[in-house]
């Protein structure tokens, strides 16, 4: 569904964040993209919706060559990729409402979006979507007075407005707490099963990847150095991505999963216990 | 899951919401755009223009302009460096003056190191100083002190004092009282404590204040010569009054690059000291 | 190096260094010589008779000026009004043209760095570097006395001061805002109204009242060169001598910057 061959970007500067990265996404796949910290990932997908302009290769979404497009037109494609990002990106002057509809800009002309005059299908179904996301009863809060987690839940929901076909996704968890890490990935998760969608998800949390993703692609220095099934995730792979450390504590055991996942959990609800009283 | 979103009734909810609008009440809301727009009617009502002066004037204005292309440095050039010199003069002056005298009054004005009689005191000061144009003030010492760049320079260390005052005052009730108590908890005594606790705190902030003001000082000696008080703001007016457009363009122009160069040199040192 | 090991290996500390300590000393003489200088430059021009006698001359003035003449402020009202209104359709047509100006000056949100940026940083500079007192001298001649030269004074000057402010918002507002609007498929106008506007909404009122109080008091001098207001009042009391319509003025001046500055405060507080 979302083809990318030989892509490669230079920054001004000089530095080569991306060096011939060739990968294809077919639909309904949620791929995890991991590495270290300047590999490249946040480059990749925001080439792939072109927000940053690949010096060479060719990003193909469906029938349409996104790379080849001209303003208007890349536009429209933009309207098919939702992207989520790590720091939530949300208007934050903005009510949840008008955070969510803003997903539907690329429909709705200028004067009509200025008078926030959206049409009726679009509001029905931003309130069906925040239903679902357990968030209609804060619409008219301002995005700035909601919590990481519920700040998130409107990126999801602003993103699916778009109705798109594929998801970009940004390190969604970096900025949150372990529990709602999880029930933020498990959220995205889901919704892109129900639409079936496909998804490439920025995530430098080796576990959430494993434990959430069909797929996960290593990128090391702009090069792809992985590509396979989680349960392919050994130590070896994991030096090939990261570098030399002790990885064998890092890789997913089933049988201590659940103890591993109930440890910050436990912490993190009697945190908020302490905070709300 | 489903039955809860079935229960949920998106349809009505959306028919129900309207856009947020700017002012929450309905009926303050009305009551400002109705106000704004009467006030609109009748302050754009009360601005008579004279459209037939106002037609002759574009011709003038039209010279005006022409009159950049070249501007004339040479006929007035005597004027307008005696003018220049005068405005630099009184800058420099004024400033150190300025600056000098509003540490005191800082000092008193600020809540947390001066008594209340002190304080009010000082605070008074620095509010007349700050309320009236510097053109104002100028008229007042002009009569006291007579004609002159001196009442100038007077002028702008007066609104140096009520700029500075205020703005290092509020520096000083914002420290970090920790430091000052550490400072105060050796023993030291009240000019060693505003040397050692109080004054590395503000120091950068005061120097960059510093130079911002010099700036001001600059631009507001070009006009205090219209009051005769000194500086290029005489000459510019008077070569005006002469429609000798060409040496004002040419002064106007040796302003706006002084005032260049003094913003270039306080942003340098702004951002030196910081 | 303020530590110097000595030649029989004592420490000695000391705050600077001999050179920086001679370069210092310098720099303060350097400092005092200039100042003295151009005060001399000012002593010669100034008779210091006048000077000497300025104590007097104060008293004499206040003596002048107390009680103010009271009934005068009836012949105030309307000049009052003409220079709130000069400062407030001033202020509204500085916006008018500063916030496009400071659109095309951020270089964030410019159409072209190499053409149109400079042309738009040429413009808030030009309006800021000249005194609205000196806009007004030169309008005057163009557009004749009056309220009209007054407000275009006061907005020529004030685009610069909003233009700067506010295109130093700009170019300090998140950028992912603006990604994650541009990633939805808007627009450029509406980019600019979704994830541009909403960030500096704030700072733009805040730039706006704060000129606003500014303006109200210089708004009280453009009179003095026939550019309307209460200072044409002013100028005429004073022309004539009558110093305790003066001080009228002067007490009403005085009430009025009090108010504008309580209102722009809270209008301030009220927006953050």
């Amino acid at each position: 569904m979302l083809a990318i061959e030989g892509l490669t970007k230079r920054y001004p500067t000089g530095d080569l964040a991306l060096d011939n990265v060739s990968l294809t996404v077919p639909k309904g796949q949620v791929m995890a993209l991991i590495g270290p910290s300047g590999a490249g990932k946040s480059t990749l997908i925001r080439c792939v919706n072109r927000l940053v302009e690949p010096t060479s290769g060719r990003v193909v979404l469906g029938e349409t060559e996104i790379t080849q497009l001209g303003d208007l037109a890349l536009r429209r494609a933009r309207r098919r990729m939702g992207m989520i990002f790590q720091e939530y990106a949300l208007i934050e002057r903005l009510t949840v409402m008008e955070n969510v509809l803003s997903g539907r800009l690329g429909y709705v002309g200028f004067w009509r979006s200025w008078f926030r005059r959206f049409p009726l299908a679009d509001i029905e179904e931003a309130f069906r979507l925040l239903h679902r996301v357990g968030l209609d009863h804060m619409v008219d809060k301002r995005a700035d007075a909601l919590s990481g987690g519920q700040r998130q839940r409107v990126g999801i929901v602003r993103a699916l407005m778009q109705n798109p076909e594929l998801l970009l996704v940004d390190e969604p968890t970096a900025s949150l707490d372990p529990k709602t890490s999880r029930q933020i990935m498990r959220l995205i998760i889901e919704l892109a099963k129900e639409r079936g969608l496909s998804a490439i998800i920025n995530i430098h949390d080796v576990l959430l990847a494993q434990q959430f993703a069909e797929r996960i692609v290593g990128l090391r220095a702009g090069r792809i150095v992985f590509d396979g099934a989680p349960e392919e995730m050994t130590p070896e792979v994991l030096t090939r991505i990261y570098g030399e450390e002790d990885w064998s504590k890092t890789i997913r055991r089933d049988e201590d999963e659940e103890s591993k996942d109930g440890g910050p959990t436990a912490v993190t609800d009697a945190l908020k216990v302490v905070a709300a009283q | 899951m489903t039955t809860a979103a079935l229960s949920f009734d998106a349809r009505a909810a959306a028919r129900a919401w309207r856009p947020p609008p700017l002012i929450e009440s309905v009926w303050l809301r009305y009551t400002v755009y109705l106000g704004a727009l009467l006030y609109l009617v009748v302050g754009l009502g009360s601005v008579e223009v004279n459209w037939v002066r106002a037609a002759e004037g574009l011709e003038r204005g039209a010279r005006f302009l022409a009159a950049f292309f070249p501007p004339d440095f040479v006929t007035h050039w005597f004027d307008i460096q005696e003018g220049i010199l005068e405005s630099l003069t009184m800058t420099v002056v004024s400033t150190v003056f300025g600056v000098i005298l509003s540490v005191p009054f800082a000092l008193g004005a600020a809540r947390n190191i001066a008594p209340l009689p002190i304080y009010l005191f000082c605070r008074s000061v620095i509010a007349i100083s700050r309320t009236f144009q510097e053109v104002i003030i100028a008229i007042l010492f002009v009569a006291m002190f007579g004609f002159g760049p001196l009442a100038g320079m007077i002028t702008l260390a007066f609104a140096t004092i009520g700029f500075l005052g205020k703005l290092l005052a509020e520096d000083i009730e914002d420290i970090d009282p920790s430091q000052a108590e550490a400072v105060r908890a050796t023993g030291a005594s009240w000019f060693q404590l505003l040397a050692w606790g109080i004054q590395p705190q503000v120091l950068p902030r005061f120097i960059g204040l510093t130079a911002y003001r010099f700036d001001i000082n600059f631009r507001e000696s070009a006009v205090l010569g219209l009051v005769g008080a000194g500086g290029i703001g005489d000459t510019l007016n008077s070569s005006l009054d002469r429609y000798e457009f060409g040496t004002s363009a040419a002064i106007l122009l040796i302003i706006i690059a002084i005032v260049l160069a003094c913003e270039y040199a306080s942003g340098w040192i702004r951002r030196a000291v910081q | 190096m303020p530590v110097i090991t000595k030649a029989n290996g004592a420490r000695l500390w000391m705050r600077r260094s001999t050179a920086g300590d001679l370069a210092t000393w310098f720099g303060w003489l350097l400092g005092v010589a200039l100042t003295v200088v151009c005060f001399q430059f000012i002593s010669e021009q100034t008779i210091w008779a006048f000077v000497w006698d300025a104590p007097r001359q104060a008293g004499d003035l206040l003596d002048r000026s107390v009680p103010p003449r009271w009934d005068y402020a009836n012949e105030l009202w309307k000049p009052m009004w003409d220079t709130i209104n000069i400062a407030t359709l001033g202020t509204l047509l500085a916006v008018l043209i500063a916030a496009p100006t400071a659109f095309l000056a951020a270089h964030n949100t410019t159409p072209s760095r190499v053409l149109v940026r400079p042309i738009a940083l040429f413009v808030i500079v030009a309006s800021r570097s000249v005194n609205s007192l000196i806009w007004a001298l030169i309008l005057v001649i163009i557009f004749g006395p009056g309220m009209f030269a007054g407000i275009l004074a006061i907005g020529l000057r004030s685009i610069g001061f909003i233009g700067k402010l506010l295109y130093e918002a700009i170019e300090e507002i998140d950028p992912t805002q603006v990604e994650a609007v541009r990633a939805t498929g808007a627009s450029g106008a509406q980019v600019l109204v979704w994830g541009i506007v909403p960030q500096i909404a704030p700072a733009f009122a805040g730039i706006t009242v704060f000129r606003w109080d500014i303006n109200i008091r210089e708004a009280t001098v453009l009179g003095l060169v026939g550019a309307g207001g209460i200072g044409v009042q002013l100028e005429a009391s004073i022309g004539r001598l009558e110093w305790e319509q003066v001080s009228m003025i002067l007490l009403l001046i005085l009430a009025t910057v009090i108010v504008s500055e309580w209102v722009s405060a809270r209008v301030r507080h009220a927006i953050i």
